[in-house]
């Protein structure tokens, strides 16, 4: 049976695999060897579980948004992502990463962080195990995320900036993986996305996997089906995505949407759309869809969203885009500020805006009034109160 | 004909390789810098192709390729660059860098344009070993390229000589767990690691890099070792004095 689930070598289709330096092979190949049988272990299992309950709060609710599907006139679900402790999807990642690196006696964590998201949920699993932490954040980064610099720090961790390339989260990305090669007994690195060479694809869309998984049976209470006919989801990196989709990749009756970032517009030279900018290539120890000069040295990104300005996107979603099996569309910053507008004045939930561009293609994608819509509500607004007050004048 | 990093490497001596990132300090630059190079004696020379995310590279490196990008560097300009190189200059060149510039021009016509031009060897870091072995190997032999791999000293024996086996040149030995720059020495665990290399008697010479700077840490790295790569040190150099101190600095090392 043809799968979009990654194979043993970790390559999705043509993508995905491990391009890294030699440095790096022992760091990664200690992971590779051991990430599932440990996942599978009994008492991970437990602790994961355990911490989502009883620590994220999940599971998060499958919510009917009625208001909402009467303007769009099908039926639309919101799973309710924004939700979990620290107010997004990323920390399922991180409780299991933390829980991967303990079991492999690591004493040490890094990370890498764009807007901070990540960096926060990574921070705080560090301070809930008594666990060394520091986080790599591009220098402007830093000074357009203080808030999240300030998370980091009240929760323990040491938040150092990156100050080579553009000094944004690809530089981040960087800076961690020299750290990595720099310390490769000790230290785990919690990568945030779907991204980087294998394992860290699969293991992070594992870890997510809680996301579809827990649609699965809340959709069977609601409607007496597991199916929806769609699963919606914003794609940055993609992780939130790989979560969303993950128990639907091999079921043709579930149709996948993914919405990147158009930013000021696809032809503007100011946009995140991967899939229609990017062409195969090497990112992070990657092979994938990626956005870069025809002499192959890699761009900088655009979108208001700063968690989906990633110049790649994950080997699945590069994957699920070439063969067909995803419907990837890109919506505009300001489509996706008045989505997110819309969301808050129609059902009272103020939104990320990276899952306002998920919801934002209500407005250009017809779907019939029959249809099920399953969309990933990834993250809440808190975070970008301020774009929203800039842009709506508020 | 023998590669001409063959034929180095069966000669008396040391060696002393130099890296430098193409198109620095001015986008001009390589062709002087290649021939003031070997005109001071160094037996081999890297040239870097600049990435504008260089993994394994440390502060300097970076620096020098993003300056070099901005100089307007890029892959077409290197070869034009280097299409005469092999009118006046003989030692062996390599090319190092990151694999997507190389996967975008093409990974055959990156070959064929290294034969053409008289480059002998390739050195990619994030081109892992097991990837080049099934699907490049032939590729890069059948245009004559040595390609040479990284281990560093938490490479397994095991992989060690999985690597010397798909090998035909040299192995560039990693002196420490870094990224690339200029350390201070080398310290007990290196000299345990140097030896321990250099007691499983392979196929291949190994040369090593990373944390030389001086003529004390190249004859440390050299006990052992057929040679050593200076990368960072050299091009701090060339930050400071430019492509006319290049003599003065050789005389540094040795």
């Amino acid at each position: 049976m043809k799968t979009y689930q990654a194979d043993e070598k970790g390559y999705y289709g043509e993508f995905g695999g491990a391009f890294i330096p030699e440095m790096l092979y022992p760091n990664t190949e200690e992971l590779r060897q051991n990430y599932i049988r440990i996942m599978q272990e009994p008492s991970f299992k437990e602790e994961f579980d355990q911490l989502l309950k009883d620590y994220v709060g999940r599971p998060t609710p499958l919510y009917f948004a009625d208001r909402l599907s009467k303007k769009y006139n099908t039926k639309i679900y919101l799973k309710r992502e924004d939700l979990c402790h620290t107010g997004a999807h990323k920390v399922n990642n991180t409780i299991g990463q933390i829980l991967m690196a303990k079991k492999l006696g690591k004493n040490r964590i890094i990370a890498e962080t764009g807007a901070g998201q990540h960096g926060v949920a990574t921070a705080t699993v560090c301070a809930l195990m008594g666990i060394e932490c520091i986080v790599y954040m591009g220098e402007i980064d830093i000074a357009r995320q203080a808030p999240n610099v300030a998370r980091m720090k009240m929760l323990g961790a040491e938040v150092r900036p990156a100050l080579s390339g553009s000094r944004t989260l690809k530089d981040a990305t960087n800076e961690a993986i020299r750290d990595w090669i720099n310390n490769p007994v000790d230290t785990h690195y919690i990568i945030g996305s779907v991204v980087g060479p294998h394992p860290y694809p699969d293991m992070v869309a594992r870890f997510q996997s809680v996301i579809s998984e827990e649609i699965k049976w809340q959709l069977k209470e609601k409607e007496g089906r597991e199916n929806p006919d769609y699963v919606v989801a914003c794609v940055g990196g993609g992780s939130n995505a790989a979560g969303a989709y993950y128990h639907y990749l091999d079921n043709p009756d579930v149709g996948i949407i993914a919405v990147e970032a158009a930013g000021k517009g696809i032809d503007t030279g100011e946009s995140a759309a991967t899939s229609a900018l990017g062409k195969v290539g090497i990112i992070h120890g990657s092979k994938t869809l990626l956005m870069q000069t025809g002499d192959g040295q890699i761009t900088e990104p655009y979108s208001i969203s700063a968690g989906l300005d990633y110049p790649g996107v994950g080997p699945m979603h590069a994957n699920l885009f070439t063969s067909g099996r995803g419907e990837f569309i890109s919506i505009t910053d300001d489509d996706a500020m008045n989505a997110g507008l819309l969301l808050s004045k129609m059902e009272g939930i103020i939104p990320a805006i990276e899952s306002s561009h998920a919801l934002a293609i209500l407005e250009c994608r017809k779907f019939k009034p029959e249809d099920i819509v399953v969309i990933n509500l990834s993250g809440r607004g808190d975070k970008d109160l301020n774009n929203y007050i800039e842009y709506f004048n508020l | 004909m023998a590669n001409r990093i063959n034929t180095k490497l069966k000669e008396d001596g040391k060696l002393l390789s130099i890296y430098f990132t193409a198109g620095y300090p001015k986008l001009a630059d390589t062709v002087e810098i290649i021939q003031q190079l070997e005109k001071n004696g160094v037996d081999m020379i890297e040239i870097g192709l600049p990435f504008s995310d260089p993994l394994a590279d440390g502060p300097t490196i970076q620096q020098s390729s993003t300056a070099a990008l901005k100089n307007g560097m890029t892959t077409e300009i290197l070869f034009n660059q280097l299409k005469d190189i092999r009118k006046s200059v003989s030692i062996p060149l390599i090319i190092m860098g990151y694999f997507n510039p190389m996967f975008q021009y093409g990974v055959e016509a990156f070959c064929k344009k290294c034969q053409e031009i008289g480059i002998d060897g390739l050195i990619i870091p994030d081109l892992p070993v097991d990837v080049y072995h099934e699907e490049y190997q032939e590729m890069f032999e059948k245009y004559g390229l040595i390609n040479v791999f990284l281990i560093t000293p938490q490479t397994s024996d095991e992989r060690i000589r999985f690597i010397d086996s798909v090998s035909n040149g040299f192995i560039y030995m990693v002196s420490s767990a870094s990224v690339t720059g200029a350390q201070s020495g080398f310290g007990d665990e290196q000299q345990t690691y140097f030896h321990r290399i250099a007691d499983m008697k392979l196929d291949n010479p190994q040369i090593v890099g990373f944390g030389i700077s001086n003529s004390e840490t190249f004859e440390q790295a050299t006990k052992s070792a057929k040679g050593a790569i200076i990368g960072s040190a050299f091009i701090k150099h060339l930050n400071g004095h430019g492509v006319d101190g290049i003599s003065a600095f050789t005389k540094t090392i040795r």
